[in-house]
């Protein structure tokens, strides 16, 4: 026998009871070739070499589930952050060159820069590419296309400043696309305009679906140092950097190691880690197999395996579980975040040993309200958004999936992601947020997302303003350890 | 393509009769089979080889489930890549 019974059990076990999937198949799609000065050409650009590339992607993926037995929740697309396309489009060539140079030159005096303009025509072309991306993701049946995307940390681009104000219309009138815009990396240190725009732009997005719990937030994300080859939603982007297009695969299996887990109450931090490892080790040969299967059925090259701890709304997927059967009675107390790190370390190891290209953010996730054990914490009043933050210093993204009351003020957003921005830039890390000011909602009450999505409720947030602090604007400047070369 | 069938729960006469007489019906060849206990589970492993024949695994494993449902064990077959992939360096 090839096999002994003990590791066919296992396996059956972790697929049959313990929620082992690979959570994505992710392809990465580049549009640069799309660009055009014509937008109906580029839309029709767009929509052809999207559905042409990614036409099998779900019937392959659907394949693979069949001869392997593995579950594959969600087939995904990710393309070029869409403003490297959108700098020969007419509306975005008239605006002004002087007051975007001033607005991305440092040693201009912020008290001289005026709001800057930018036409509804501009906005406008801006919403019609992302209902193309919509409409090629309809059409290719997948569930989420991430790109929508802009890289302004250093400074912005006209195609960029479109692509930011368009977030309220594009996030309100398309239901697949996905945006993200990066404000700072460790290299270049935080664009604090973008910043103070973003926490403006989040309460618009936010007002535009107040009639769905202002759920246009939840497909944003606001990031540093983003990734080039994340395949999960909402900050999936496909980077300038990469191939033509590329299979990426997402593996996830809370529920896997946190069986582990629970099985050993009583073993010490060394035998703990070991097993942690071991496990992620199975569950990333999974993924590895899978991207590899897919990547063939496809004929395009395999990207990355991203190993993340996603937890979904199923009781026993979670990562607060993991982190409570180790020993902490309520996530966000004290301990949290040394076994968050235990945690996220342990997984990256097993996974590192298991595929020579592990990628993406490949962690543990912490979405508040796509872990029910996670919003649990909260009601609990245990779990905080200052408790999070600490979390996300030692896990892989960031403040995800956070409900705030609708009333925050929008320069109390952009604290909270220069707060989040400044752990990844200093820390060398990805962070990201993604938080919803739910309209209408006050701390304590219930938010439903439905779907992967979950339930949430609104967390609390200091009421101390730093309204004179996100004034300034300018740019924070790189941390020293920045100077690498 | 090789696959592993296993079934797991309680031990009872008519198992092997029942996985044996799907596999037959879709004349997938049996080249292995041992019985244990593992994990507190009885379990029956078989190695099977799908090369004479013309079904796909998911059919295969659609019967087995129903017939394990019969007698109250969980069947299900499953690609042998998967387990070389997480058990094998």
């Amino acid at each position: 026998m090839s096999f002994t019974p003990e590791e066919v059990v296992e396996t059956k076990l972790m697929i049959k009871d313990q929620g082992l999937d690979v959570r994505t198949i992710t392809m990465g799609i580049n549009l640069l070739d799309c660009s055009d000065p014509d937008l109906d050409r580029m839309k029709q650009k767009i929509e052809t070499k999207i559905i042409s590339i990614a036409k099998d992607l779900s019937q392959v993926a659907s394949s693979i589930e069949d001869d392997y037995g593995i579950p594959v929740i969600n087939r995904r697309i990710i393309v070029t952050p869409i403003s490297f396309l959108l700098g020969n489009l007419a509306t975005i060539q008239e605006i002004s060159i002087d007051d975007i140079q001033k607005l991305n030159d440092p040693l201009h005096r912020k008290s001289d820069l005026v709001e800057l303009q930018i036409s509804s025509e501009a906005i406008n072309d801006c919403v019609n590419i992302a209902k193309s991306l919509d409409n090629a993701a309809k059409k290719v049946n997948v569930d989420f296309l991430g790109g929508f995307s802009a890289l302004v940390h250093k400074g912005f681009t006209r195609a960029d400043l479109c692509v930011i104000k368009s977030l309220p219309d594009v996030l309100s009138s398309t239901e697949r696309v996905c945006s993200s815009i990066n404000v700072a990396t460790t290299r270049s240190g935080m664009n604090m305009n973008a910043v103070k725009m973003m926490g403006e732009i989040i309460c618009k997005i936010a007002m535009k679906t107040q009639h769905h719990n202002s759920i246009g937030c939840a497909k944003l994300v606001v990031f540093a140092n983003a990734v080039e080859d994340n395949p999960f939603m909402a900050g999936g982007f496909h980077g300038v950097g990469e191939a033509e297009s590329c299979i990426n695969v997402g593996v996830s299996g809370p529920g896997v190691v946190r069986n582990v887990v629970k099985s050993q109450k009583e073993v010490d931090f060394e035998t703990l880690a070991d097993l942690i490892k071991k496990t992620a080790f199975k569950i990333t040969r999974i993924g590895q197999l899978v991207a590899q299967e897919a990547s063939k059925r496809l004929s395009v090259p395999f990207g990355i395996v991203d190993l993340s701890l996603a937890p979904t709304t199923r009781p026993f997927d979670s990562v607060a579980g993991i982190l409570e059967d180790m020993g902490i009675e309520t996530t966000g107390g004290p301990g949290s975040t040394a076994a968050l790190a235990l945690l996220t370390d342990a997984v990256k190891k097993g996974g590192l040993m298991a595929s020579s290209y592990v990628g993406g953010l490949s962690g543990a996730f912490i979405p508040v309200s796509e872990d029910k054990i996670m919003t649990d914490a909260v009601r609990k009043k245990i779990l905080t958004i200052e408790k999070l933050e600490a979390m996300t210093s030692v896990c892989s993204v960031g403040l995800d999936m956070i409900c705030i009351p609708g009333s925050t003020p929008s320069s109390s957003i952009s604290g909270i992601i220069a707060d989040e921005a400044s752990i990844g830039m200093i820390n060398n890390k990805t962070t990201g947020v993604r938080i919803i000011p739910v309209i209408g909602k006050e701390i304590g009450e219930d938010v439903e997302f439905g779907g992967l999505l979950g339930k949430s409720i609104i967390m609390p947030i200091k009421e101390s303003s730093c309204k004179t602090f996100i004034d300034r604007l300018g740019r924070i400047p790189a941390p020293i350890h920045s100077q690498k070369n | 393509m090789k696959a592993i069938v296993s079934v797991i729960g309680l031990d009872m006469p008519g198992i092997v009769a029942a996985v044996s007489g799907v596999l037959a019906q879709h004349k997938v060849n049996i080249t292995d089979i041992s019985q244990s206990y593992a994990q507190e589970f009885f379990t029956m492993i078989m190695v099977v080889d799908f090369e004479t024949s013309n079904s796909t695994l998911k059919e295969v494993d659609q019967d087995l489930k129903e017939a394990g449902e019969t007698i109250g064990v969980f069947i299900s077959i499953q690609h042998e890549d998967v387990f070389r992939a997480m058990h094998r360096i």
